[in-house]
C-alpha cells in the first residue's frame, strides 16, 4: 500500500471541493482517511482539511495524487529529505533524525523510499547510487554515510487500529495482574497460530527463571512443535538448561522434587566446563553429550538462537556473543520476517529486543513482576500485551491451549 | 480597454485560435469602435483606455489583466472592516477625486508564456494609476476576471483551464470575502466568464455543459434565477457579456429564446457584432475590465 497526505484548503465546503476530491479518490479506486479538518465559522473563513490517501501501488498513487492536485489538494511533502555526511566513523551528523518503530518513509529525489530494518532510536542512511534507504544504529555509522537529517521528507505512518476485536487490541491497556489469563493465552495460541500460517516468525526472548520455575519442558515443546522460530537469551538460560539436561537439577535445586541437592551449587559450573570442553553447544549435541532441554531442542530442530553475554555471566559457555555490539548485530540478523515476540522472564534481553523490533510486530511480555512487565509495555511497543504470570503457569497453559 | 491595433491571431492557446483562421484586421477594429462607442455614448460608460503595445496581441482582453478589488460602496458593508488597517494610507471613506486612486488590483498570472508577457506591462500601468498593485503566489496561474466573478459578495472562481485551484485561497484572504472554486469541464469554455455571466443580485446567464456536477450545483444554490443557455448560444459566447445596470451588451445572434428570456426579466439587450474577436475566443466581456 502507498500513501501520501494531503491538504485541501480554502472554501472547500460550499464550492463541494472536499466532497469532489474525497469522490475523486473513491471513482479512482484509491482509499481516503481525514485525518483532521476544522471548518470556517463564518463564510468568509477558510476551512481545512487533511487526508490520507493510499492506494494499492505508488503508480496508482501518483495518478490519484495528479487528480487531486488539480482540484488543490496537495500532498503535505514536497521537498526532499536533508541528507548530511557522517565525519566520523560511529557519530551521526549533530541534526540527525533519530528513528521511532513505526514504519517510516523518506522523500529521496522526488520518490518515497521506504526505511528497511525500521527500529527505534537510530538513524537513517540513504544510498544514493542504490536508491535504499536503511535504518542504522549508532555504531555502525561509517564516515562519509549519507545521513537523514532534520524532519523534512519524512513520513512516519502510525498503525492503524484493527476493526475486529482480537488479542492486540488492548494496545496500551494497563498491565495487570488482575486479568483472567486462560482466554488471553487461548487468543494468544490462536494468534500464533496464524502467524505461523502467514509464514511469519515467532521469536522466544526468555530468562533462566523458565528454568528454575521448570517450565523449561514446556519451552522445549514449543520448540519441538515448531511454534519456535528464533530464540534470543543470555548465558544463564542456556546454562541452566543444560544443568537441568545433565543433573537434573537447576542452579543446584531438583526440578522434580524441588530440593536443594547436596553439592549442587557447583552443577552450573561442571555444566559450563563440559560444553567448553566439547567446544559448544552444538558439538555437545552432535556427540550425543546433550540429550535433552531447550538448547539441544534448539539444535536439534534447527532453531537459530542467540545468547548474548553480560558482566555477572560465569563461564560463559562458548556460544555466549561478549561484545554487546556484535551480539545486537546478531540478533538483528534474525529480526525481519518475525511476526511475533514472546518474551518470558526476561528485562534486559527483552528489552534489547524490543528495542529492536518494528512497531509492526506483535509482542507479549510475560514476568511475574508487573514493575518490568510496565517497563517493557512502556518501551514504545504498540501491539503489545503484558501478562503478569509466572512464567511456568504461563508456558503450561499455553502448551495445553496449543497442545503440541 | 485597448485598442485593437496589434490584435491578430499570433498563437493558438485555446481551441478556438487558429493560426490558419487570422482575423482581419480592419474589421476587427471597426468592432471594436462600434463596441467602445455603445458603451461610451449609449450607455454612458466612462471607459480608461491601456495604450497597446506590439508584441502581445492579446492585450486587448483587458478582463484577464487581473481584477480589481471591489470598493466597499460597491458591494455593501462586509468588507468595511477590511480596509481599515490593511491599508489605511490608500482607502478615504469616499472614491478619491478621479475615481481611481486608492484602489487595488490583483494582477494576473498568466498561464501561457505568450501571454506573460502582459503582466509587466499591466504591472506599469495600473502602478501609474495609482492602484495599489497585489501579487499572488507565482506558483499558482490566475487570470483576473476571467476566472473570477463577483456574484452579490461571493467570488466565483473558475479552475483547471487558467488558473489554478489553489490561488482562491488566496483571493479570498486578500479580498475577505467568500470564493468559491468551481472546475470548468469543457475546454472550449477555458475561463468563467465564457460560460458564467452574472446579471444581477438574482439572475445569471450560465451554460451548464461547461461545469460537472458539483459546480453546477455551487451554481444553483449560488444564483437564485440561473438562465441556462443552450450550446449553440454558448458557442457564439452570448455568456461573454457587458452588463451595466438593466444592459447587457453581447455578442448578436443570440437565440430568440434567450432574448425573450432576458427580456421577460426586464434586461435590455444591446448586440454588437464581435466575430473577429471570437477567432481568438474572446467577445464583449473579455475586452472590458471592470474598474469601480
Amino acid at each position: 500500500m502507498a500513501s501520501e497526505i494531503v491538504q485541501v484548503r480554502g472554501h472547500i465546503i460550499d464550492s463541494l471541493i472536499l466532497p469532489k476530491v474525497l469522490d475523486e479518490v473513491m471513482d479512482l479506486k484509491g482509499t481516503f482517511e481525514i485525518l483532521d479538518i476544522a471548518i470556517g465559522k463564518r463564510k468568509t473563513d477558510p476551512s481545512s482539511a487533511r487526508l490520507r490517501i493510499q492506494a494499492a501501488s505508488s503508480r496508482h498513487l501518483d495518478q490519484i495524487l495528479k487528480r487531486l492536485a488539480r482540484l488543490g489538494a496537495m500532498p503535505l511533502h514536497l521537498t526532499d529529505v536533508h541528507l548530511v555526511r557522517a565525519t566520523k566513523d560511529g557519530v551521526f551528523p549533530p541534526a540527525f533524525y533519530s528513528t521511532t518503530n513505526l514504519p517510516t518513509e523518506v522523500r529521496f529525489r522526488g520518490r518515497w523510499l521506504k526505511v528497511r530494518n525500521i527500529e527505534m532510536d537510530c538513524g537513517i542512511v540513504v544510498n544514493p547510487s542504490s536508491g535504499e534507504a536503511r535504518c542504522r544504529p549508532m555504531a555502525s555509522i561509517r564516515k562519509s554515510d549519507w545521513v537523514v537529517c532534520g524532519s523534512e521528507g519524512i513520513k512516519v505512518t502510525p498503525l492503524e487500529r484493527t476493526r475486529q476485536p482480537e488479542v492486540f487490541q488492548f494496545m496500551g491497556s494497563a498491565v495487570s495482574s488482575e486479568k483472567p489469563k486462560t482466554q488471553l493465552i487461548q487468543r494468544l495460541a490462536r494468534e500464533m497460530r496464524a502467524i505461523r500460517r502467514a509464514g511469519e516468525k515467532i521469536l522466544v526472548v526468555a530468562g533462566p527463571a523458565v528454568v528454575h520455575t521448570g517450565s523449561g519442558p514446556y519451552l522445549e515443546r514449543l520448540i519441538k512443535a515448531g511454534f519456535v522460530h528464533v530464540l534470543f537469551a543470555g548465558n544463564g538460560l542456556a546454562t541452566h538448561d543444560i544443568e537441568s539436561a545433565l543433573y537434573g537439577t537447576s542452579l543446584g535445586v531438583r526440578l522434580d522434587r524441588g530440593e536443594a541437592v547436596k553439592d549442587g551449587h557447583d552443577h552450573h559450573m561442571r555444566a559450563i566446563n563440559t560444553i567448553r570442553n566439547l567446544g559448544g553447544i552444538r558439538q555437545a549435541v552432535r556427540r550425543r553429550a546433550l540429550k535433552r532441554g531447550i538448547m539441544h531442542a534448539c539444535v536439534r530442530y534447527r532453531v537459530p538462537f542467540v545468547l548474548c553475554g553480560s558482566i555477572r555471566d560465569d563461564g560463559p559457555l562458548p556460544d555466549v556473543i561478549t561484545d554487546t555490539l556484535k551480539a545486537q548485530d546478531e540478533m538483528r540478523k534474525h529480526i525481519p520476517g518475525v511476526g511475533l515476540a514472546l518474551m518470558i522472564a526476561s528485562t534486559l534481553h527483552a528489552i534489547a529486543a524490543g528495542n529492536m523490533l518494528p512497531a509492526t510486530v506483535k509482542t507479549v511480555c510475560v514476568d511475574i513482576n508487573p514493575a518490568v512487565v510496565t517497563k517493557l509495555a512502556d518501551r514504545g511497543t504498540f501491539q503489545g500485551i503484558g501478562i503478569v504470570s509466572d512464567s511456568e503457569s504461563f508456558l503450561r497453559e499455553l502448551c495445553s491451549a496449543l497442545h503440541p | 480597454m485597448c485598442r485593437p491595433t496589434h490584435y491578430r491571431i499570433a498563437y493558438e492557446i485555446n481551441p478556438w485560435m487558429s493560426l490558419k483562421r487570422q482575423s482581419n484586421h480592419a474589421r476587427a477594429v471597426a468592432q471594436w469602435n462600434r463596441l467602445y462607442q455603445l458603451l461610451t455614448r449609449e450607455l454612458g460608460v466612462r471607459v480608461r483606455l491601456f495604450p497597446p503595445r506590439p508584441g502581445v496581441p492579446d492585450l486587448v482582453f483587458t478582463a484577464n489583466a487581473g481584477l480589481v478589488e471591489p470598493h466597499r460602496h460597491a458591494r455593501g458593508t462586509s468588507t468595511t472592516t477590511f480596509h481599515v488597517g490593511r491599508h489605511p494610507a490608500h482607502v478615504k471613506d469616499s472614491p478619491a477625486p478621479g475615481g481611481m486612486t486608492g484602489r487595488t488590483i490583483i494582477r494576473s498570472n498568466f498561464r501561457h508564456p505568450e501571454r506573460q508577457l502582459e503582466e509587466l506591462i499591466i504591472e506599469r500601468y495600473f502602478k501609474r494609476a495609482g492602484f495599489r498593485i497585489v501579487r499572488l503566489s507565482s506558483r499558482y496561474d490566475f487570470e483576473g476576471e476571467g476566472d473570477a466573478l463577483w456574484m452579490r459578495d461571493t467570488l466565483l472562481f473558475g479552475f483547471r483551464f487558467r488558473s489554478d485551484e489553489p490561488a482562491h485561497e488566496e483571493l479570498a484572504r486578500i479580498l475577505q470575502a467568500r470564493v468559491l472554486p468551481v472546475e470548468l469541464a469543457d475546454r472550449r469554455f477555458y475561463h468563467l466568464d465564457t460560460c458564467f455571466c452574472p446579471l444581477d443580485a438574482r439572475t445569471a446567464l450560465w451554460f451548464p455543459g461547461a461545469f460537472d456536477r458539483y459546480g453546477r450545483k455551487v451554481i444553483e444554490s449560488l444564483v437564485a434565477d440561473p438562465i441556462s443557455v443552450s450550446e449553440a448560444d454558448a458557442t457564439r459566447f452570448v455568456c461573454n457579456a457587458i452588463t451595466i445596470g438593466g444592459a447587457v451588451v453581447m455578442q448578436t445572434g443570440g437565440s430568440a429564446r434567450l432574448q425573450r428570456q432576458l427580456a421577460r426579466r426586464g434586461f435590455r439587450l444591446h448586440p454588437v457584432d464581435l466575430s473577429e474577436f471570437l477567432k481568438a475566443g474572446g467577445s464583449a466581456k473579455c475586452l472590458v475590465l471592470r474598474l469601480t
